[in-house]
């Protein structure tokens, strides 16, 4: 077996090995330095001697360097603690994993990996190494973030976690709902961070927004009732659909209405109004609603034949809902699909005036496309190239300078 | 990160020993299914009815023609598939090694390219 052999199997159990140690020694980060241990050892010995069971043997091991730990932490307290952790331990923390026990026990990962007492950045960090069985390297990557950054950000979220006395268990339902919300927050980023890379060279970065997907099928399986779960589901389904379409061959983007859509993964958006199906099931939440946008794009032949009327009104519970700048922004856009450039402004200007976007370069885009199409080109140009001067994404820059550019 | 389809190619014997304890093969593929739905994987999974009872449409002349019966003349017939959405090759091998299947079947993994991968004009 080869290194990717081991890292096969890591990415499969490695939210199962980390959750059932957790459960069985209550010490988070413990466990997550014990499983880390294990798959250590496992790219060492495999490639000489393949085990037979590589699931069994990744669990018994991270099981063993588990108890190594406690005993190596209680001989430095306690003796009696010694003890009583010792038998407990060795009888409590079985080969196999509890099938009945484990759903609920990798669903507790997610929502510690994810605790508001940790930095957004941690909580990213955390929840793709654990959870997602991602290596520092690989979140590293996903970043574009130096990898001590990355074990430092683990390290220090460990150490958080601790030292607030997070306990392995799922919240109370007083405050399950809240949390949920902030464990799709941190999918939500993640999925972003690939669909519209906030820095870099590259427009779109399918590995990581994969990985935000595949996190969210996992949640949604283990949280059947949630609808908001589907809704992001949905959202990452019927946007990953269109990534096909979104850049050309030399990786600039493509507009929505320049989009091929026979490129779309018409499979994806076939999951995507399966699961905000679900997730329409007690009324729309903020992620259902944009998923339900992104479902009238995904149903549309052409930007001309979409409804955007019905988009419309989707931003406006949107905006009811969630109330942001940038719902207000996207809303200005599809009111000038549907009544046209003039109403639009007068909502991109009233944003301006009360000055809610500061240094985006969404505003002015937005303003310099409208601005353009009613023909007030000088206008036009001269907010393009104040979006260009704004924007971080080199590929969406150049764009933005090829339209200024198009205007003189 | 790919799609991967798994095809199963069972014999005669193999389909055999899988269907002489249904109980057993419904409980294992139950568990296969829902680990792979649980790891967010899962995509589809069909299983085919018996060989004997398909009809192959040969186009090999100038019209189609359709006779009845299993398809050619090998011996591992495609019984069915698991489509799956995995990180890698090697993490569709590790959940293949896991599907219910008997001693004789075997199990093809080939990757589904997406739609992104079809050359675009001006490449």
């Amino acid at each position: 077996m080869g290194t990717a052999d081991v890292e096969a199997v890591w990415r499969i159990e490695s939210a199962r090995i980390v959750a059932a140690l957790t459960r069985f020694t209550g010490d988070f980060g413990l466990a997550e330095d014990a499983a880390q241990e294990a798959v250590a050892e496992a790219l060492v010995s495999w490639p000489l001697a393949a085990p037979a069971n590589p699931a069994g043997w990744l669990m018994a091991t991270a099981r063993r360097r588990a108890i190594d730990a406690i005993r190596r932490r209680t001989a430095l307290q306690d003796r009696y603690a010694l003890l009583a952790a010792d038998s407990t331990a060795d009888s409590a923390v079985d080969e196999e994993i509890d099938p009945d026990r484990i759903d609920d026990d990798v669903l507790a990962l997610m929502f510690v990996s994810c605790h508001p007492v940790l930095s957004p950045e941690a909580r990213v960090a955390l929840t793709l190494r654990v959870v997602g069985g991602l290596s520092s390297e690989e979140i590293a990557r996903a970043f574009l973030v130096p990898v001590p950054t990355v074990q430092a950000r683990i390290t220090r979220g460990k150490k958080t976690i601790a030292a607030a006395g997070v306990p392995f268990e799922l919240p109370p339902a007083a405050e399950r709902r809240e949390r949920l919300g902030g464990v799709l927050s941190v999918l939500y980023v993640i999925f972003t961070e690939g669909s519209t890379a906030t820095s870099g060279d590259r427009l779109l970065r399918p590995d990581v927004a994969y990985e935000a997907i595949r996190l969210a099928r996992t949640l949604a399986a283990l949280q059947p009732d949630e609808p908001e779960v589907h809704g992001l589901l949905a959202l990452c389904e019927l946007t990953a659909a269109r990534f096909p379409a979104r850049t050309g061959p030399d990786g600039s983007p493509v507009l929505l209405d320049e989009q091929d859509r026979r490129r779309w993964d018409f499979s994806a958006i076939r999951r995507g109004l399966a699961a905000l199906a679900r997730a329409s099931a007690r009324g729309l939440g903020p992620y259902g609603l944009q998923a339900a946008i992104a479902a009238v794009h995904a149903s549309a032949p052409s930007v001309e034949a979409t409804d955007w009327d019905r988009i419309v009104v989707l931003y406006e519970a949107l905006g009811r809902v969630a109330p942001s700048p940038v719902v207000e922004l996207n809303r200005a856009v599809a009111v000038a699909m549907a009544s046209g450039p003039e109403q639009a402004l007068a909502i991109v200007d009233e944003l301006i005036a009360a000055d809610r976007l500061p240094g985006s370069h969404l505003v002015p885009t937005v303003r310099g496309e409208l601005l353009a199409r009613l023909g007030r080109r000088p206008e036009a140009r001269a907010e393009l190239e104040l979006a260009a001067r704004l924007c971080a994404n080199q590929r969406e820059r150049s764009v933005l300078l090829r339209k200024a550019a198009a205007l003189s | 990160m790919s799609k991967y389809l798994l095809i199963m190619r069972g014999t005669d014997e193999s389909n055999a020993a899988l269907m002489a304890d249904i109980e057993e093969l419904m409980a294992r593929t139950h568990r296969f299914i829902e680990e792979t739905v649980k790891a967010g994987v899962l995509l589809a999974a069909e299983g085919l009815d018996d060989p004997a009872q398909g009809v192959v449409v040969d186009f090999s002349g100038e019209t189609p023609v359709v006779t009845d019966g299993p398809y050619g003349e090998t011996k591992e017939l495609f019984g069915g598939f698991f489509l799956l959405d995995v990180a890698s090759k090697e993490e569709a091998v590790e959940w293949a090694k896991r599907v219910p299947a008997a001693p004789g079947s075997k199990i093809e993994i080939r990757r589904v390219p997406g739609s992104d991968e079809v050359p675009q004009v001006g490449e």
